[in-house]
């Protein structure tokens, strides 16, 4: 009996392992929650690999921001001479759009609608892959002591990027959109038809689920349409690519995701989202010198000059790349798509407030919110660059009123003439 | 006649310090998750293969071998989110394999490794195909010019890392 033991001892010991790991294997695929024996295998691996990933990130951002930000500054002066000339236009469009989304919300409350909003986000960094064709997950720098939940969307501020599949004490496991498990409810912006976005093996994303009767062009956007409770509706996913007939009636949908999921660095978890009702704004009557006070152009006296500048300043963690880096979680939901900023416009004020109705704009105007309180300013007149309460009130009522009349041109200074680059 | 692994005749069997043989794959799946986010092609690379089939081959003991394979790829499988087992039982059989065909054949040339390398990336893939579809139901896709492909720009990779990796062995 022995000499066979020792004759057969490695085949045997084969037979034990694969046996021990096909066992493992049942158990984890019956068990589908996050409770399952492997957590603690994961724990040890995952705490093994982040902190070198971390460290390594580290170093990296450091010796790349500072060749970035202290020698390599070519072209710096003319991106930024048309970026402030992009801010003006952007904001010339805010106005038109906060007269939309107004409006939106009063025919939305009157309807009874309930509404989703991003009130709060985590900036994350990605620090690490999965390392696998099969399994495409990313790691995120932050985790459990952060307030990072399973299910909770990550989303950059060009489009979605997926969800968090596993807590660590530090770190998340997060998986991307175009992973074969994932699933995100959509919708195609203009036709309105709703459909699930899922991954292919080879990595592509693809919209299902939308029968081959639909005409679905390429060069549509697609959105989330709220339906999967993990991403609110609205945010953007990608763009039809290529439509062709697929399997059992149903349209093969290939989307172009509108994040670059390749190279990711920083990242939004949404982890908190409201539910509500939006409130009209216009409740309040409207006083008519202040809607003359906002359209008329006044000489603004010198502390609403200083307030002036405030805004190229302010422009600064609005950009996408810098708002990830700050330490507070709901500054990062600027410049994000258009979900996102309607949470400004209602969640932004009650927090900062502290009012117990989220929407109260003239409250979130007034308020002193990072950039809520002056991405309006170059647009009024003097008089509102300050803290004059009433005009401020009218930039959210006028709407309501006296939509018809878009906002002057003269009422938005000419853009400003290049001044010098960070050096 | 059994083959004795430590006959030292005609095969020379390595050993590993501790650090060595704990530091060489945690490099290898620290690499093989933080490379891709840079590189995003290098995901078609499988480090922790290589440093298995590098292992296997230079001990020259099955047991060790599977054994060496069996916690590289339970610890791969837990950075990459599947099931644990899949990666694992992949690499168990490749290490038994490497380390037993160790024994008969010199491993030691460069084109003995490229052709070695090359043929147990196809073995552990067409595993974890089989695994990962039969027992997880994972809807992966089998492609032979891509498989191919990424064998042999695995195995060119592996000559260059065993050439490196060589300055640790201990002879027993």
């Amino acid at each position: 009996m022995e000499s066979l033991l020792g004759r057969y001892k490695n085949l045997i010991v084969l037979v034990v392992v694969l046996f021990a790991q096909v066992l493992g294997l049942a158990v984890q695929v019956k068990r589908t929650t996050d409770t399952d024996s492997s957590r603690l295998i994961r724990v040890w691996a995952v705490g093994t690999i982040t902190p070198l990933e971390r460290t390594l990130g580290w170093v990296q951002s450091g010796a790349g921001g500072m060749w970035h930000n202290y020698f390599y500054l070519r072209g710096v002066r003319a991106e930024n001479r048309d970026l402030k000339q992009q801010i003006e236009q952007l904001r010339l469009e805010q106005v038109r759009l906060k007269e939309d989304a107004e409006q939106a919300r009063r025919l939305q409350a009157l309807l009874g609608f309930k509404e989703q909003f991003i009130s709060q986000t985590v900036p994350a960094q990605v620090i690490g892959t999965g390392g696998s064709e099969q399994s495409r997950v990313f790691f995120i720098d932050k985790g459990d002591s952060d307030g990072i939940k399973p299910d909770m969307a990550v989303i950059t501020v060009d489009g979605i990027v997926g969800k968090v599949l596993k807590v660590f004490r530090s770190t998340a496991q997060a998986l991307l959109i175009n992973d074969q498990s994932s699933g995100v409810g959509a919708i195609l912006e203009k036709s309105r038809l709703q459909g699930i976005v899922r991954g292919t093996p080879a990595g592509e994303v693809v919209l299902e689920r939308i029968m081959t009767d639909e005409t679905v062009q390429p060069g549509e956007a697609v959105r989330t349409s709220g339906g999967d409770r993990i991403f609110p509706k609205g945010l953007p996913v990608g763009v039809v690519t290529r439509v062709s007939n697929g399997p059992d009636l149903f349209l093969n949908i290939h989307v172009r995701p509108a994040a670059n999921l390749s190279k990711l660095e920083e990242v939004l978890v949404v982890t908190k989202l409201e539910e509500k009702e939006p409130a009209p704004s216009e409740t309040a009557p409207v006083r008519a010198a202040d809607i003359l006070a906002q359209r008329l152009p006044s000489v603004p006296d010198k502390p609403a000059a200083e307030d002036a500048n405030k805004p190229k300043e302010g422009v600064a963690p609005t950009s996408p790349t810098t708002a990830p880096k700050t330490a507070e979680a709901n500054v990062t939901t600027n410049g994000a798509p258009a979900a996102i900023e309607k949470s400004q416009a209602i969640s932004a004020p009650a927090k900062v407030a502290g009012a117990s109705s989220p929407a109260k704009p003239a409250a979130s105007n007034s308020a002193p919110s990072k950039s809520r309180a002056r991405a309006p300013g170059p647009l009024k007149p003097a008089a509102e660059q300050g803290s004059a309460p009433p005009t401020v009130k009218v930039a959210q009522k006028v709407p309501a009123a006296s939509k018809p009349k878009p906002p002057s041109p003269p009422a938005v200074p000419p853009p400003a003439k290049p001044e010098d680059g960070p050096q | 006649m059994p083959i004795t692994y430590t006959s030292g005749e005609q095969v020379e069997v390595y050993q590993f310090s501790v650090p060595v043989t704990v530091l060489v794959p945690v490099t290898a799946l620290f690499l093989q998750a933080w490379l891709p986010r840079q590189f995003p092609f290098f995901t078609m690379f499988d480090l922790p293969l290589l440093v298995t089939v590098f292992f296997a081959m230079a001990r020259r003991n099955p047991v060790s071998g599977l054994l060496t394979g069996a916690a590289i790829g339970i610890f791969q499988d837990a950075v990459t989110g599947l099931p644990i087992g899949v990666n694992g039982i992949a690499k168990t059989l490749v290490g038994y394999g490497a380390s037993s065909l160790g024994v008969k054949l010199d491993v030691e040339n460069m084109g003995a490794r490229l052709l070695v390398t090359l043929v147990f990336y196809v073995v552990h893939e067409t595993v974890y195909f089989m695994v990962a579809r039969g027992l997880v139901a994972l809807n992966l896709q089998w492609s032979w010019p891509h498989e191919l492909g990424a064998a042999l720009a695995n195995a060119v990779v592996a000559v260059v890392l065993f050439f490196v990796l060589d300055r640790f062995k201990q002879r027993t």
